[in-house]
């Protein structure tokens, strides 16, 4: 096989082959295995989805698979050979050859992966230019055709930006762009959409999709969703603790997954409570407007929460969801409008309200780490509600706490454990039960389980189901995720740019007729098919042919 | 670019205000002294008339808002009042204006820190520069250690360790850094030598440290791992990709270790009895001497604020935020 | 492959689980895994303290002490001679860890106080109050501290108390910017916002919440600020108007023999005399250094050890 660029290898030829790849990571003192061996075969103009976990190792193993390692990073044992070259042992001048013309990397927070001193058109072109690839005028016009195919706006003169001069989205697109300016043999994508609206993801999926497909490039793509990964792999590999759990062709991963493991990937998915229609409304807000200073994030908000019931409230970024919740508990002052709890307005502002009324409402965060005080144990945290709402003391107070453990199916062992020697999702369990410690009415959940891994989450929105059967409580729940919404609620709110779209059972809001937002919004959700975002595209298109 | 230009008037606005209070502060002190000040400076013997008078010259008798914009006025048109030294009981003035006092050693301490510059920003910077591109090899934790333990020493300790190798033992350089007017530029550079390697000691170490964190910091930056995996080499890194974002943080290392200077010379021209304006200003302070004082720390004051407010502005200039505004 | 999912349970689940140590435990580990440098720094720092509080037992003469040999040479009954009017200069050293240290040690305690109670105001209270302070250290800190301390001695005079109030107020804004900064990261924590919405009151927010979560960077920062608080009074004294005589304290013991050095050639002890508090000061200052920079990589690397 040539090492040659100008006489590419023909489609099927082996790109790259990773065998028994080993990579160590320093930390806390001392070097630890993060990739324990896996194996990886890419061939020509094929799309290899890379899967797994927090923690898996997914985006070390696709950088090796460029010869690079982090800092803090060594890959200890195995062959990387791309293209016949063995990137383990290749010299670092031999890698920079490769690196941003035959092989090319997109990050996952684009916003920082540009140099915010360079325009965006020398730094697409840059890679191209500086192998002498083709002219650099030449470079510029390609560039721009790649940016039109992309459909960024204003493809000619987009270039001349600096990077802080557009949104995350298009930038995402630029990136794609640069990567592709030397038409790579081999395209890393670490998790590109990640940081994106599930709106905007729609459009880069498909924008990368269609360019990568048209150059008939390879590419890793590295994401932790697997309806993401179904729209652009070929193949899908899963990995675990930086092992392969298995790999197979997307259709059959799909239909007929092997390990139970990556069955539990889309478990959530698969979890559907029952709606139950209720008109005996707990919480109500009314006509509110609120405003951080002179920027106003709410328009006139009408939301009522039936008791006993779990009402989720769905929107994108900025949508003013976590701002509703900021109003009800009291920490932004509506400017128009009142809460009302149990028929009873609540004071505006926190300073006024009782501490019966705190009580009642308790509040569960998206992050669970910053959401305890790192300094205190699991005991310090629960038992402090306990204190100061029920007077509990002493043994009291203990029986209680390990009562509440028990409840959030953890044990009295880890009543003296910091949150640091928790996991993720045990974290968030102690903050259930510190909301649950106050006996309150309706809790508030805010993103609870966006930062957890799926099988995690899965056992978190199973827990908050059955406290609501046992104790009539009540959730708001705020997400921006569909599944999550489909698993746990009774009831829906869809907010755009402060306002709400629509309120109504789930049912009623999961069929149509949708709004347009609506309508925008679940069909932007990437689906467990791998030919749902095809369909989506050509639904749309003659829908709107413009 | 209309943004930068407003940024800028805005934070020269904020300089001069901050001149401004400061200087308040610094005339404010006079009227904290004691109300005996007149008869100790005039001594035990100084009649009731003398003092009187004496108080009236400073402007006791007036009130401070009247006093102060009178004082900022003649400061403003380099008038920074007489000296309090040589009066006596008598009424008798053979005092000195404090201009006169401070104009030439403002003039000796400025060529040493000039002279302390031009060597210790190159060396700190390549220094810095170097031990942050081959960091934790043994080059850049033998410098390390070297400049912490600079940085933990007092200048007075350099300073007379320098003197006893290089004065004292193998007589190099003169231990006294006494110049004149009428020194010539070769013989100063010579008797300066000794104090402006002291200073350069310091400083290096100092700047040194900062400039290497600040360009680890940057090296960290997602966009700078990019343009590795883009294929750039370290050279081009540094060059193309670090450099043009460095400036603001590089400024501002400068600048602060300028006005580090300013009162490092302090202590350094009292050991080597170098004529300027930071030994005029502890004597002044031995003999209170208040006028003096005032005016040294006038001057200190307004060099350390000028230096800053140099550091911000190239650091608004160098921002592409600012200059490419949405 | 792994059959954790179907037998799923919360406690078992893994994550970032360290081991549950005691407190006493955790130190020692801690301990041990110190670097020579850190070590030096502590053994000397305890033998600098151990000479502070025993001065009056170890020290061979009385503070103040005044026998008839001015410039006695090393050796006999004094072991590094014998200063200008003839005082012990063992003695004067020994007495001068005491006078020296304890001054630093008072003013850095008093710039806490002050710097770190108002900045913790400022960081919760973030209104009028916080604009007020902070705009007031803004001015204080566009003024060198030294020069600052120097116009500020020449009008209140070189007492010990004026000193210590001085430098402890001009040393407290930077304090107080440390304590506001860090204390303003934590305050919009989500686990203040809990405390907040629980109806918790100021103090206990304040106790509670806050001060134990900003305690690494201001202990390292306390280690930093005595050095500079040390190193300014040292030099203040050096300059004539710190620490008066007949109180021994290096830096002024430092200008009374520097002429020594000047005899170099004929007696090169005598010489090393003036230098011995100077290489005393570095000492202690290296050493503190060398503690908290091994205490900031410490705590700055537990953050991210996950």
């Amino acid at each position: 096989m040539t090492a040659d660029p100008n006489q590419p290898g023909a489609p099927g030829d082996i790109l790259l082959e990773m065998r028994d790849v080993r990579i160590d990571g320093f930390s806390d003192e001392r070097w630890h295995p993060i990739i324990k061996g896996v194996d990886l075969t890419l061939r020509r103009g094929e799309v290899l989805g890379l899967i797994g976990e927090s923690g898996a190792g997914k985006s070390t193993l696709g950088k090796a698979a460029m010869g690079y390692t982090q800092p803090g990073c060594k890959i200890v044992g195995g062959t990387i050979r791309f293209d016949g070259i063995d990137l383990v042992k290749a010299r670092d001048a031999e890698k920079r050859k490769l690196w941003g013309t035959r092989i090319a990397y997109v990050a996952q927070s684009a916003a920082a992966s540009f140099n915010p001193a360079h325009r965006l058109i020398d730094q697409t072109v840059e890679a191209a230019t500086r192998r002498g690839i083709r002219p650099d005028a030449d470079s510029r016009a390609d560039a721009v055709e790649l940016f039109r195919q992309l459909q960024l706006p204003n493809p000619e003169t987009i270039g001349n930006r600096y990077p802080h001069q557009v949104s995350g989205g298009q930038l995402q697109r630029v990136m794609t762009a640069m990567a592709m300016s030397p038409r790579p043999d081999l395209i890393i994508f670490d998790e590109p959409t990640t940081a994106l609206d599930v709106t905007t993801q729609v459009e880069v999926l498909a924008a990368m999709r269609s360019i990568v497909d048209e150059f008939n490039t390879a590419a890793i793509y590295i994401t932790h969703d697997l309806a993401v990964v179904a729209q652009m792999a070929d193949t899908i590999k899963v990995l675990r603790f930086g092992e392969e759990v298995e790999e197979a062709p997307t259709r059959d991963m799909l239909e007929r997954p092997k390990e139970t493991y990556t069955r539990s990937l889309w478990s959530v998915r698969a979890l559907e409570k029952p709606e139950v229609k209720s008109e005996d409304i707990v919480l109500s807000i009314d006509h509110v407007d609120a405003a951080y200073g002179p920027f106003k994030v709410l328009h006139d908000v009408t939301i009522s929460i039936p008791r006993g019931r779990t009402v989720a409230v769905v929107g994108e970024s900025g949508s003013g969801k976590s701002t509703t919740a900021r109003v009800i508990t009291g920490l932004l002052r509506p400017e128009v409008g009142s809460v009302s709890f149990n028929g009873e307005p609540l004071p505006a502002s926190l300073k006024d309200r009782s501490k019966d009324q705190l009580q009642r409402i308790q509040m569960i965060y998206q992050m669970a780490d910053t959401a305890m005080n790192p300094r205190q144990t699991v005991f310090d945290i629960i038992a402090r509600p306990l204190e100061f709402y029920l007077g509990l003391k002493g043994k009291a107070r203990e029986d209680r706490v390990v009562e509440l453990l028990k409840m959030i199916e953890l044990d009295e062992s880890f009543m003296d454990r910091l949150p640091s020697e928790l996991s993720g999702g045990q974290k968030q369990r102690i903050c259930i039960a510190r909301a649950l410690a106050a006996n309150p009415e309706v809790i508030i959940c805010d993103e609870v389980t966006s930062a957890l891994d799926q099988i995690v989450q899965e056992g978190i929105l199973k827990l908050l189901l059955r406290l609501q059967k046992e104790f009539n409580i009540t959730y708001l729940f705020i997400t921006h995720d569909i599944a999550t919404v489909k698993a746990i609620s009774d009831e829906i709110v869809v907010m755009h740019r402060g306002r709400v779209v629509e309120q109504g059972l789930k049912s009623e809001i999961l069929s149509p007729p949708f709004p347009d937002y609506t309508r925008l919004l679940l069909s932007s959700v990437p689906e467990m098919d791998p030919d749902w975002l095809t369909d989506l595209l050509a639904g749309r298109e003659s829908r709107d042919p413009a | 670019m209309n943004a930068v230009l407003a940024t800028i008037l805005k934070r020269l606005g904020l300089g001069i205000a901050t001149l401004f209070v400061v200087s308040a502060i610094i005339f404010s002190s006079i009227s904290m002294l004691p109300g005996d000040f007149g008869q100790s400076v005039l001594g035990q013997s100084a009649t009731k008339e003398t003092v009187a008078a004496f108080r009236k010259e400073l402007g006791l008798d007036k009130p401070a808002p009247v006093r102060y914009f009178e004082w900022l006025g003649a400061v403003l048109k380099g008038d920074l009042g007489t000296s309090f030294s040589g009066r006596n009981a008598s009424g008798q003035d053979r005092s000195r204006k404090v201009s006169d006092l401070v104009m030439p050693r403002l003039w000796n301490t400025l060529f040493l820190a000039g002279v302390t510059a031009v060597i210790a920003v190159p060396l700190a910077l390549f220094l810095g520069l170097t031990t942050a591109l081959y960091r934790n090899s043994a080059y850049d934790r033998t410098v390390n250690a070297a400049t912490l333990t600079t940085i933990s020493t007092p200048e007075f300790f350099v300073a007379y360790i320098l003197i006893l190798l290089l004065a004292s033992l193998w007589p190099v350089f003169p231990s006294l850094a006494n110049v004149d007017a009428s020194t010539g530029l070769g013989e100063r550079l010579y008797r300066v030598a000794l104090p402006a390697l002291t200073l350069t000691l310091v400083i290096v170490a100092h700047m040194m440290r900062m400039t290497r964190a600040a360009i680890i910091n940057l090296l960290a930056s997602p966009y700078i791992e990019m343009a590795r995996l883009k294929g750039a080499s370290r050279s081009e890194i540094i060059l193309k990709h670090a450099l043009p974002n460095a400036w603001a943080p590089i400024a501002t290392v400068i600048a602060f270790n300028l006005a580090y200077l300013v009162v490092g010379v302090v202590v350094v021209e009292v050991v080597f009895v170098y004529p300027g304006i930071g030994q005029l200003m502890v004597d002044a302070v031995t003999s209170r001497d208040i006028p003096v004082v005032q005016a040294c720390a006038l001057i200190f004051a307004a060099t350390y604020i000028l230096l800053n407010l140099t550091a911000d502005i190239i650091g608004i200039v160098t921002n592409p935020r600012l200059l490419h505004p949405r | 492959m792994t059959e954790q999912s179907e037998t799923y349970s919360a406690t078992a689940e893994v994550g970032a689980v360290r081991k549950r140590r005691t407190r006493a435990e955790r130190a020692w580990l801690l301990l041990k895994s110190a670097p020579p440098s850190a070590w030096f720094g502590m053994v000397v720092v305890c033998l600098y303290i151990l000479v502070a509080i025993f001065a009056d037992v170890i020290a061979p003469y009385g503070e103040a002490q005044i026998h008839p040999v001015p410039f006695a040479p090393w050796g006999g009954d004094f072991m590094f001679g014998t200063d200008q009017i003839g005082r012990d200069v063992l003695t004067r050293l020994i007495y001068g860890a005491r006078n020296t240290m304890g001054i630093a040690l008072a003013t850095t305690f008093l710039s806490f106080l002050i710097g770190g109670g108002l900045g913790l105001v400022a960081a919760i209270n973030r209104s009028w109050l916080d604009q007020l302070l902070s705009r007031m250290v803004d001015v204080l800190m566009a003024i060198p501290s030294l020069i600052f301390a120097l116009m500020l001695l020449s009008i209140f005079g070189s007492s010990v108390t004026s000193l210590i109030m001085i430098i402890a107020v001009l040393d407290s804004t930077r304090v107080f910017r440390l304590t506001r900064s860090v204390a303003v990261n934590v305050a919009v924590m989500d686990y203040v916002e809990v405390a907040k919405l629980r109806g918790e009151g100021l103090g206990w927010i304040m106790r509670r919440e806050i001060l134990p979560n900003i305690m690494p960077p201001l202990v390292a920062e306390f280690g930093l600020r005595f050095c500079f608080v040390f190193l300014t009074i040292a030099a203040l004294s050096f300059l004539g108007v710190g620490i008066q005589p007949p109180t021994a304290d290096w830096g002024s013991m430092v200008r009374e023999n520097a002429s020594l050095i000047q005899f170099a050639k004929y007696d090169l002890t005598a010489a090393i005399t003036p230098l011995l508090p100077a290489a005393a000061i570095a000492l202690l200052t290296v050493a503190v250094n060398f503690i908290v920079d091994w205490f900031l990589h410490k705590t700055s690397g537990l953050r991210d050890d996950r």
